[in-house]
């Protein structure tokens, strides 16, 4: 999706402002909706790049006004009803339905440690061929879909060289519509910066990125 | 789940407007204005209230969050990857495995899962400069510097880092000169970078522990260099 999210090589945003001693969470709001989104996946009714999506989704003047955590709440309540944790009258009311169903057992504090380590496992040990080779030049499809994907704008179209095949990944584009896993080679794609942004740019800099087959094509 | 994509929208559509907030977000403000007296607008208050239906509804219990949140408050952070730092600047073959296999490396110091299940090490030089970002969202080594600060998260940082790297390094206060080579790296995957800074001149005395003190959290982004204590400064 060609949506406010996909920033890289967008102008005028002004400074990066760094705050000295930044605290982890600003509020205590802010942890729990994070540690919500972690607890609320561990049912299994959305993954991480169904979660990206619905970061992307929110509107862009919206996205750009809200604050991060902000966002996360926004998406988190857009996956737990949509994904049919809870409804939206459940929302509304603050309670659960008459009658519903009690989920049980949610991941306990003990669970947590294990939770962490678990991490987000997406390699896959499968054999896929590999559609192209460390060393060869390749470009970035020009493709514009509505969907999620995780081919910058920036690189579309673009030329580079593989860099590095890091083996077979679930990937992001269909995972996040739950359209199945389509596992393929993920790779680090080199692009001179030159390539990207015109002579402005300096001679030797380059950008890497972690583009799967299905970005890719023959350059 | 077989949810087509045109349901899931109108689904997270619904959703979105019952957070009153979203309101504003997903459908026109006028339309939904009246419902705004019937909910907080206080993010804390309406945090509050989702936790509450969650934790009834059994689906979270909330001394998991808490303790997820004490873990990441005081247990993952950037220690973990100054350890690693340290580690790869006194012991060569160390560094040598780090370099290789990032991943296998950092799990033998007993570091990984949750934003490290992947992790790639790449390494400044005299050189070559590398500098971390997620321009599409957030992605971050979690589990070796925990938490991103709001700065990386932020639209500036996302969107110029790729297009202005000397710019955005430059407004962390660090110059670098024309010949060193900037690589920068887009987190767009669920691989995760650790910048491996340069050592310090005149840190050759130091041990090991005391030059993880010295490696800061925006040192391995990329956005400074790691030095030594000014003279005179701390004790």
């Amino acid at each position: 999706m060609n949506g406010v999210h996909d920033m890289g090589g967008m102008q005028d945003m002004g400074p990066v402002q760094a705050e000295k001693n930044e605290p982890v969470f600003h509020e205590p709001w802010e942890g729990r909706v994070w540690g919500m989104m972690w607890l609320g996946s561990a049912w299994g009714k959305w993954n991480l790049d169904a979660m990206r999506h619905a970061i992307e989704r929110i509107p862009p003047a919206d996205y750009l006004r809200m604050s991060y955590y902000e966002k996360w709440l926004a998406a988190l309540v857009d996956l737990v009803t949509g994904r049919g944790l809870a409804t939206r009258g459940e929302l509304e009311s603050g309670r659960p339905a008459a009658g519903s169903a009690k989920a049980t057992p949610p991941v306990k504090a003990e669970g947590v440690p294990a939770l962490i380590a678990r991490g987000n496992p997406v390699k896959r040990e499968v054999a896929v061929a590999a559609r192209f080779k460390v060393g060869q030049r390749v470009r970035g499809r020009n493709i514009n879909p509505q969907t999620h994907t995780r081919l910058p704008r920036y690189a579309r179209g673009k030329v580079g060289t593989i860099e590095r095949d890091h083996g077979v990944f679930v990937f992001a584009d269909s995972n996040a519509h739950f359209q199945g896993e389509k596992p393929q080679h993920l790779y680090s794609v080199r692009f001179a910066a030159r390539e990207l942004w015109g002579e402005q740019a300096a001679p030797r800099d380059s950008v890497y990125v972690n583009l799967w087959d299905d970005h890719l094509e023959r350059a | 789940m077989k949810t087509s994509r045109r349901d899931f929208i109108a689904n997270a559509g619904a959703a979105a407007a019952a957070m009153h907030d979203l309101a504003h977000a997903q459908a026109s403000n006028q339309e939904h204005e009246h419902d705004h007296s019937l909910v907080p607008s206080d993010p804390a208050l309406r945090v509050k209230s989702l936790e509450s239906l969650l934790v009834e509804k059994g689906l979270v219990d909330p001394k998991a969050l808490d303790a997820l949140v004490d873990t990441y408050e005081h247990k993952i952070g950037p220690r973990n990857g100054a350890q690693i730092v340290a580690r790869a600047w006194v012991d060569a073959a160390f560094k040598k495995r780090l370099l290789a296999d990032g991943t296998a490396a950092i799990a033998e110091l007993g570091f990984g899962g949750r934003g490290g299940d992947y992790l790639q090490v790449v390494e400044n030089t005299p050189k070559i400069h590398n500098l971390v970002v997620c321009t599409l969202c957030s992605c971050y080594p979690w589990a070796v510097l925990g938490l991103p600060p709001i700065w990386y998260k932020s639209a500036a940082y996302r969107s110029r880092a790729v297009i202005d790297p000397r710019g955005v390094i430059r407004e962390f206060g660090l110059e670098l000169p024309e010949d060193v080579e900037i690589r920068v790296h887009d987190s767009t995957a669920e691989l995760r970078y650790l910048v491996l800074p340069e050592r310090p001149a005149g840190s050759e005395k130091l041990k090991e522990e005391e030059l993880a003190a010295l490696v800061t959290r925006d040192a391995m982004i990329g956005v400074a260099k790691v030095t030594l204590p000014k003279p005179g400064g701390q004790a």
